[in-house]
């Protein structure tokens, strides 16, 4: 918090330098969850109410070679103490010319290609009491160097401060059992959360083909958890930090109606070493039925060379899903899968739609279940959390 | 000798008419060769775009969106597209390297992620932004992507004016066939019909208000697409034309996807 308030102060700062001339957007979101069965710690909550908010500005000058985005977020939930939370997205000075650019600030950065999970992603820690897909990020520091060239794109990224994952609080459902104590975290390296991480990457487009190769060092985002007894004594989870090494590769095609996903990687820290990967395609019937509309089918694998003990649950994983797209003018969409655990059997099932209402307002869906969890499996907290989440997201 | 007196005039009147065909595939050809001549050399522009949708109801709904383009020395242009309204996708970014043969490459930039996803290349008759107008109807119009036929000389809206049919190459466009009114004059489409691949009527397209920039290349300012099977109809207004901004091959990237705001 006392770094958010820092970072506002700053952002406060930038903006009066640059005169407030730019752009104004925003969001607001109205959201319920609700909770079918009882859950499985008796301090957590069936329904959660919850409202969120970000502002944007955005200023460009000199001909759009140089721009200011600041974009803070904030959300309070009627319960978890945890998800309500602020954090500054993005804070970033971004220079381009000709082939060259240069980010300065917090910023986020997206590595990947598949759906459903985001193997190689890692410049960005995981917002997780936003949503358990993982997809929502904590801005990062960063400084960041791209060059664009014939042999393709270099990034280079100076990561100076590390950012601990969100976890879910004791009166949230979604959360690990017992809950994830943020405040006993510890780091590997000596220098905490003041490690300096570095990462590289290389690009290239290949006609219908996109190449992407990446090195990362420093400290890895997903922790390791320790069992652990907080300062009232209660059971808890302690995050443990480690310095890793992650070179990985990224490769996605598009071959008429069908887009080919790829991500791979090798990771290590002081403990372990080992490779996963993840892949597979979204084949797309355009115009079904006579129609307007495409419907699209996934199927992707998901596997971790360490198994039953990987800090993930998509060790060995299948998921299949389709995506229906209307094409009106509500842009009305549909996902649904499942992904299936082919050893133990563990299934977890996904339904995410939206649609908009007139120009500003839009209203999505989720329903997320699991089922048949194995104990082993590290979904296995989750088993008794299949919830609906309603949201109204009115943009200005 | 009489059966092959038959079968020699058969032959001539058979040769006679592919003879027929081939000068209307020519002239059909020639004027869409000429109309491209015309319009290349431009090198750059940008300008801002509304769509304003109808349906059959006369329900409205508008989209706003800023494109620029670049031509590429022997392929396709290359665009890109960044959408200001609904607000729910401002920022979301389209860019699209067009190619004289071969499915075009498309990529689209999600603001919220931070995600730029590929677009399957064969997508081509699906509504743009849920309006009547496919992304086959924006997107480059290349000589190489048509078969041609010069049909009639006719006048439109007063303008003499060319009619030619063009037949798609791609198999996965929405259309058997299109009908061009080409102006005689300046070389400009006036109208085009789409006809679906049942070969009914689907769409007409008329161009309204041609401007010239650069003492040379015409652009209308409305393009009003209506789709004769649904009564939905989509009246896109270009805005803002700006020629040569000297816009370059860097700023049709995938790290100038991620900054188009």
């Amino acid at each position: 918090m006392r770094q958010a308030l820092t970072a506002g102060l700053l952002v406060a700062a930038c903006l009066q330098s640059a005169a407030v001339a730019g752009d104004w957007r925003g969001e607001v979101s109205a959201e319920m969850r609700q909770f079918f069965a009882s859950p499985v710690d008796p301090v957590q909550h069936d329904r959660f109410l919850s409202v969120s908010g970000e502002i944007e500005f955005h200023d460009e000058w000199d001909d759009g070679r140089h721009s200011l985005t600041v974009r803070p977020f904030a959300r309070v939930d009627q319960h978890d103490e945890q998800r309500t939370h602020a954090d500054l997205r993005e804070a970033v000075w971004i220079y381009h010319n000709d082939g060259l650019e240069i980010r300065a600030g917090v910023d986020k950065v997206f590595w990947g290609v598949t759906e459903v999970y985001h193997l190689v992603d890692i410049i960005n820690q995981t917002d997780l009491v936003e949503n358990p897909d993982g997809e929502q990020k904590l801005g990062q520091p960063m400084l960041k160097m791209s060059r664009e060239s014939e042999f393709g794109t270099f990034d280079l990224y100076l990561l100076p401060w590390f950012r601990e994952r969100l976890f879910p609080g004791a009166e949230g459902r979604l959360r690990t059992q017992p809950r994830v104590a943020e405040e006993l975290s510890s780091f590997t390296s000596d220098r905490g959360e003041r490690h300096v991480d570095l990462a590289a990457r290389w690009s290239k487009n290949l006609g219908d083909w996109d190449l992407g190769v990446a090195h990362f060092r420093g400290t890895g985002r997903a922790p390791r958890l320790l069992p652990g007894i907080d300062a009232s004594g209660l059971p808890v989870l302690k995050p443990r930090y480690e310095i890793i090494h992650q070179t990985s590769i990224d490769l996605q095609g598009a071959v008429e109606s069908w887009l080919w996903k790829f991500e791979g990687l090798r990771r290590s820290d002081s403990l372990d070493e080992f490779f996963a990967a993840t892949g597979g395609f979204e084949y797309t019937l355009y115009g079904f039925g006579e129609g307007n509309s495409d419907i699209g089918i996934l199927a992707e694998g998901m596997w971790d060379e360490r198994g039953d003990s990987a800090t993930t649950p998509f060790n060995h994983d299948a998921f299949v899903g389709v995506r229906w797209v209307a094409n009106d003018v509500d842009g009305t969409e549909l996902l649904a899968g499942v992904v299936a655990d082919w050893d133990n059997g563990s299934r977890f099932y996904n339904v995410e739609a939206s649609r908009r209402i007139g120009n500003d307002v839009k209203v999505g869906i989720q329903a997320r279940a699991w089922d048949r969890v194995d104990a082993t499996d590290a979904l296995y907290p989750l088993r008794r959390d299949d919830y609906v989440e309603l949201k109204l997201t009115k943009f200005f | 000798m009489r059966i092959e007196g038959w079968l020699l005039a058969a032959t001539i009147a058979f040769a006679t008419s592919a003879v027929l065909a081939e000068s209307d595939v020519d002239k059909g050809l020639a004027i869409a060769q000429e109309a491209d001549r015309r319009d290349t050399g431009f090198h750059d522009f940008r300008a801002e775009l509304t769509m304003l949708l109808r349906n059959r109801q006369g329900e409205e709904s508008s989209r706003v969106m800023r494109s620029q383009s670049i031509e590429v020395d022997g392929d396709g242009d290359r665009t890109l597209i960044v959408f200001d309204e609904p607000r729910d996708v401002q920022g979301t970014a389209l860019l699209t390297y067009s190619h004289k043969s071969g499915d075009d490459d498309q990529w689209l930039y999600l603001p919220a992620l931070k995600r730029v996803k590929r677009i399957a290349s064969s997508n081509k008759s699906g509504p743009f932004m849920g309006s009547e107008f496919a992304y086959e109807d924006l997107a480059s119009q290349e000589i190489e992507k048509y078969g041609y036929r010069y049909v009639r000389d006719e006048e439109f809206d007063n303008q003499p004016a060319f009619v030619i049919e063009r037949d798609p190459v791609d198999e996965n466009s929405g259309y058997r066939r299109q009908l061009v009114w080409i102006d005689k004059a300046e070389y400009r489409p006036l109208k085009i019909e789409f006809y679906d691949r049942k070969d009914s009527l689907l769409k007409t397209l008329l161009f309204k208000s041609y401007r010239q920039y650069l003492g040379r290349y015409w652009r209308a300012e409305e393009m009003f697409m209506e789709n004769h099977q649904t009564g939905k109809s989509t009246l896109l207004t270009w805005k803002t034309y700006e020629f040569q901004v000297g816009l370059s091959d860097a700023d049709f990237t995938k790290n100038s996807l991620k900054r188009a705001k």
